[in-house]
């Protein structure tokens, strides 16, 4: 069994004080290693988004450790965080989060701009990704210009883009049908089988199917934490 | 790093073009403005001077009555001169010319047109002192300026409006009950400094103007031509001394006349249009400042509005220096942009206005540089604090964002 890539200790997230205090992840431990592919379910409010936001170092844990390949990276300033993001971690959101009248090559190259990559080597890895998604020839279309799934096609490339050692996809499928939905999970899978570790929130049950592992959050703590037949796409 | 900073400034105004437009509109005007204003009052001090050294540093005007400046009033109780002082004054060693003046605003008339204009009686030495040339004809004769022969000549401006396109010299033209032979037209000179219309005239011998139109033998001002070589200190003490005889002035008494130094009245003007130059500018500046705050204004809704935008790039791993960077490159951009349209809508305005007034266009380089460089830094100081605001952004919360 490969090392663990990301490990909760103790994790704990509060929001509020006092008498208004939400616990959103209560003392989890939880161990994803490298080339899982994870998919997290559970109810609103169950804590799941507040698990990947930590896990994307885009949020702290109130208390408990969050160790990213054996380094406790939780308590990490917010540009030492962000250094971490652009290293090793891609993300994908439900609602695509392109940006907005700029081109898909120049939405795939934004990553790489803050990695300092130059302009050439940038548009050359930018078209790539594109490839890689199936978006060859898309390259100039603006994100108005593509469909829903073309759309997060994109956004997958962007996080491809930067050689993350993670994807981070956040309801990847939320706004697609069922169609775009599958062309988009067996995407994820093929990435995952290239060595990507994937971890995926989503609360569509078919959508779960395609992860190899699956954990359910119910109010803040692990309800449930299984390996699982990943459904061929 | 700043490059790429600048190739993203360039794409978010780029993105929203008409917007970033009206923000620098502010910067513009303001630019504009001052840029406008100071080349405008640099070209017409430039005119003065140029003027004055064209009519010869050597000429001064003597006026009766105490006062510094302006056309002789009635309150002046003083008397006027007589031709009989101009010839004393035409006497003195350091004169070359003096020419008496004697102005009439009469109506001048001939065939169905009339035009009222300002009739000058005075002598042909007015000529060469005023550098006049002529177009057509010739001028008084000193014969005719004796007899105060009823003579005249016709500024370009009186000759259009009485005879069109045709030369009059031999036509007679009326004047009151005066009857007078144009015996020629002058060369046109264009407006003055002060945009006073110099062709808007009608020469006549001294002596007709007095006896036929003013009825009466006064001289109202003197214009002296000094001899080249002669100081105007010089000039003006031996024509003070002449007339402080003639008119009888004791020692310790007040004169009762004055001589002007053009170049006085020069620098005079030149002072006045930089002090307006200077307030106008002014205005301007508090206008650049104005459009500072506007930039300011766009730039925190723009953070607002991009509020998305910039979770995205904090998500995608942009430091916050990074985010900060990028909004003030954007706001340093616009604002340098605004600068540079200001700078040539200024200057296209000042030349327009120096072709309208007649006036040199000079544009000043170090003039354009601070407007250019003050616009920079508006854009510094008016997009940090919205680039501050964007850079500490939540990337949870700015994502969350819709």
């Amino acid at each position: 069994m490969s090392a663990p890539l990301m490990e909760f200790r103790g994790v704990s997230r509060r929001y509020g004080q006092g008498e208004a205090e939400v616990r959103a992840l209560d003392q989890v431990d939880l161990t994803i290693r490298a080339g899982e592919f994870v998919a997290i379910m559970g109810p609103s409010g169950s804590g799941k988004s507040t698990a990947m936001n930590i896990i994307g170092c885009l949020d702290r844990p109130s208390a408990g450790d969050y160790l990213f390949q054996g380094t406790e990276v939780g308590r990490w300033s917010q540009d030492a965080r962000a250094l971490l993001r652009r290293e090793f971690l891609g993300f994908v959101f439900q609602g695509f989060n392109l940006l907005p009248r700029t081109t898909a090559l120049e939405n795939v190259e934004l990553p790489m701009i803050y990695k300092g990559i130059p302009r050439p080597e940038r548009i050359a890895r930018a078209r790539q990704a594109l490839a890689r998604v199936g978006l060859a020839g898309r390259e100039g279309h603006d994100p108005s210009q593509l469909s829903g799934g073309q759309q997060q096609r994109v956004a997958i490339a962007r996080a491809l883009a930067g050689n993350p050692k993670v994807i981070l996809a956040d309801e990847p499928t939320g706004n697609l049908d069922t169609q775009r939905s599958r062309e988009i999970m067996a995407l994820l899978t093929d990435l995952n089988r290239e060595g990507i570790t994937i971890v995926m929130v989503t609360h569509e049950e078919d959508m779960a199917r395609h992860a190899r592992r699956l954990i359910v959050f119910v109010d803040g703590h692990l309800a449930r934490d299984q390996a699982q037949e990943a459904t061929p796409c | 790093m700043l490059t790429e900073t600048l190739r993203l400034a360039v794409q978010a105004i780029r993105r929203n073009l008409m917007r970033s437009l009206l923000t620098v509109l502010g910067v513009v005007i303001g630019v504009a403005a001052v840029i406008a204003m100071v080349t405008v009052g640099q070209g017409s001090s430039a005119q003065v001077t140029a003027e004055v050294e064209s009519l010869g540093s050597n000429l001064v005007i003597l006026r009766p009555g105490k006062q510094s400046m302006g056309p002789p009033s009635a309150r002046d109780s003083a008397p006027a001169f007589r031709l009989a002082d101009v010839a004393a004054l035409q006497g003195l060693s350091s004169v070359a010319y003096a020419v008496p003046i004697v102005s009439s605003t009469q109506t001048v008339i001939f065939g169905n047109a009339n035009v009222t204009t300002t009739i000058t009686g005075t002598s042909v030495d007015y000529l060469a002192l005023g550098g006049w040339t002529l177009q057509h004809g010739r001028a008084f004769t000193d014969s005719e300026d004796r007899a105060g022969t009823p003579a005249c000549l016709l500024g370009e401006t009186v000759r259009a409006a009485l005879f069109g396109q045709s030369d009059p010299t031999g036509d007679t033209i009326r004047v009151k009950s005066l009857s007078c032979t144009v015996i020629g037209t002058l060369a046109p000179k264009g407006a003055s400094t002060m945009g006073q219309d110099q062709d808007d005239t009608v020469l006549m011998p001294v002596r007709a103007v007095q006896r036929r139109l003013a009825g009466s033998a006064e001289v109202a001002s003197v214009s002296i031509g000094l001899k080249s070589g002669v100081s105007t200190t010089r000039g003006i003490r031996d024509i003070t001394a002449l007339m402080s005889e003639r008119r009888r002035i004791a020692l310790g008494q007040e004169d009762d006349f004055s001589v002007f130094d053009l170049k006085q009245i020069a620098t005079a003007l030149s002072g006045v249009s930089a002090v307006l130059t200077g307030l106008l500018s002014a205005v301007a500046a508090v206008s650049l400042l104005v459009g500072g705050i506007g930039i300011m204004n766009i730039m925190l809704v723009s953070v607002t509005e991009r509020t998305r935008e910039i979770g995205i790039r904090l998500s995608v791993g942009a430091t916050a220096a990074q985010v900060l960077l990028q909004f003030l490159v954007e706001a340093v951009v616009l604002s340098l942009a605004g600068g540079l349209l200001g700078i040539l809508l200024g200057l296209g305005l000042a030349a327009l206005a120096a072709g309208i007034m007649g006036i040199p266009f000079l544009p000043s380089l170090p003039v354009i540089a601070l407007a250019f460089a003050f616009s920079a830094v508006v854009g510094v100081i008016f997009g940090y604090f919205p680039a501050r605001r964007a850079a500490r952004l939540d990337p949870i919360e700015a994502l969350r964002h819709q």
